[in-house]
C-alpha cells in the first residue's frame, strides 16, 4: 500500500500524453486540499458544537466545503489524466503531497478561534470565487459560481460570531483576541502566488490573489471594529503549505480522515 | 457570573412565492439576527424555503386548549356563515 501510494505521487511528476499543463492540475489541487482540510477540521465539531443550533451550522459549513472539495477533485483526476478520482486524490495522497493552507490546518480549538479562522478564511475566499467564476476556464467558473454563493453565507455567519464574541463577556472578547494574534500569522499566505499560479492568473484562469486584499482588509476592518477586538501588526506570516511544507497538524488530521479509505481499500456501499 | 439567557424564537417558513409562511419550529438564539442564522441552518436544509420569519415567542398569544368549546364550538353549526350558495361559472374557475 505505501509501495503504491509512493508511485502514485512520483507518476504525479509527469503528465499523460494529452493532459492539461501540471500548474493548472497543481492550482486546482490547491483549491480542492483547501476545501477538505477546512471542511474536516469543521466537521470535528459534529456532536460537540456550543449549542444544538450551531452544532448543525457547523455541520452544514463542513459537507458546503466537502462538496466543494469533490467537484474541485473531480476536475483536478480529469486534467491529470492519470485515472485518479476524487477518493484517490482525497484519501491516498499524504502530507507531502498535499497543498493547503497552512491556516487551514490549525487546530480547532475553542469555539472562538474557530470562527476566527473561518472569519479570517471566508473574507478571502468568497471576494476570491466571485472573481473566479468569471475564470476564462469554464469548469473553474462553474465551480466558482455554486462556491462563491456558499462562503458568503459563511462569511456572513462566522462573522457575525465573531462580533458577539468580541463584544461579548470579557472571557470570550479575551479567547476571540487571543485567536487572532495566533492564527494571524497564517494569513499572508493566502495572497501568496507562485510563478504558476502568476502564469495561471495572466492567462485569466486563475484570480490575482493580491486584488483580493482591499476587500479582505475593508470586511477585516468592519469586523473587528464592531468585534471590539484589535487587529494583530503584520509581522513575519508563516508560510509553506503550496510546497507541502506543513505544520505537525496535518499529519494527524489526514491519519484520521484516510484511515477508513486505507483499512479497505476499494470499499462500497 | 451572570448569564444572559437565549430566548426561544419560533420559526414560519414560506417554500413558495404566494404561499403563507407556515409554522415549522422553533431554535434557540442570542439575537434576531442569530436567530434567522439559525433557523436558515436548522429548518432550511432541503431547500424547503424562499423566505424565513423568526419570531420571539413571548410575543405570540395563544388561545388556550382548554377555552376551544367556547371559542370554536358554536362556529361549527353556522352554515350561513359560507359562501356556498353561490353558483361560480365555469369561466371564473377555482375559487
Amino acid at each position: 500500500m505505501k509501495q503504491a501510494n509512493v508511485q502514485a505521487n512520483i507518476r504525479c511528476a509527469e503528465p499523460a500524453p494529452g493532459a492539461s499543463p501540471p500548474a493548472l492540475v497543481a492550482y486546482v489541487l490547491g483549491l480542492a486540499d483547501d476545501a477538505l482540510v477546512l471542511g474536516h477540521r469543521l466537521s470535528e465539531w459534529s456532536g460537540r458544537g456550543p449549542t444544538l443550533e450551531e452544532d448543525i451550522a457547523l455541520s452544514n459549513l463542513a459537507l458546503d466545503l466537502i462538496g466543494q472539495a469533490r467537484f474541485y477533485y473531480a476536475y483536478a483526476g480529469e486534467l491529470e489524466g492519470e485515472g485518479r478520482d476524487e477518493d484517490a486524490l482525497a484519501y491516498l495522497r499524504d502530507e507531502h503531497a498535499y497543498r493547503n493552507l497552512l491556516l487551514l490546518e490549525q487546530p480547532n480549538g475553542d469555539f472562538a478561534a474557530t470562527m476566527v479562522r473561518h472569519v479570517l478564511y471566508a473574507a478571502f475566499i468568497a471576494p476570491y470565487l466571485e472573481a473566479l467564476s468569471h475564470s476564462t476556464d469554464p469548469r473553474l467558473a462553474e465551480i466558482a459560481a455554486k462556491a462563491g454563493k456558499e462562503m458568503a453565507y459563511h462569511l456572513r455567519h462566522a462573522a457575525e460570531w465573531v462580533i458577539r464574541l468580541g463584544d461579548g463577556s470579557t472571557e470570550s472578547q479575551s479567547r476571540t483576541q487571543v485567536a487572532l494574534e495566533t492564527l494571524w500569522m497564517y494569513t499572508g499566505e493566502m495572497f501568496e502566488m507562485d510563478a504558476a499560479e502568476r502564469g495561471l492568473a495572466a492567462a485569466g484562469i486563475a484570480v490575482d490573489r493580491g486584488s483580493i486584499k482591499p476587500a479582505w482588509d475593508a470586511r477585516l476592518a468592519r469586523v473587528l471594529g464592531e468585534a471590539t477586538l484589535s487587529r494583530p501588526r503584520d509581522g513575519w506570516m508563516q508560510t509553506g503549505g503550496r510546497v507541502s511544507r506543513h505544520t505537525e497538524h496535518l499529519g494527524r488530521l489526514l491519519a484520521e480522515m484516510q484511515v477508513l479509505h486505507r483499512a479497505h481499500p476499494g470499499a462500497r456501499w | 457570573m451572570s448569564e444572559t439567557p437565549m430566548p426561544l424564537w419560533e420559526v414560519f417558513i414560506r417554500n413558495r412565492s404566494g404561499m403563507p409562511h407556515k409554522h415549522c419550529g422553533s431554535v434557540h438564539a442570542a439575537d434576531a439576527t442569530m436567530a434567522l442564522q439559525a433557523a436558515r441552518d436548522v429548518y432550511t436544509r432541503r431547500g424547503e424555503s424562499v423566505s424565513i420569519w423568526v419570531v420571539p415567542s413571548r410575543a405570540i398569544t395563544a388561545s388556550d386548549p382548554g377555552d376551544k368549546d367556547q371559542l370554536f364550538e358554536p362556529t361549527a353549526s353556522k352554515p350561513y356563515r359560507h359562501p356556498t350558495f353561490y353558483t361560480v361559472p365555469d369561466d371564473v374557475g377555482h375559487m
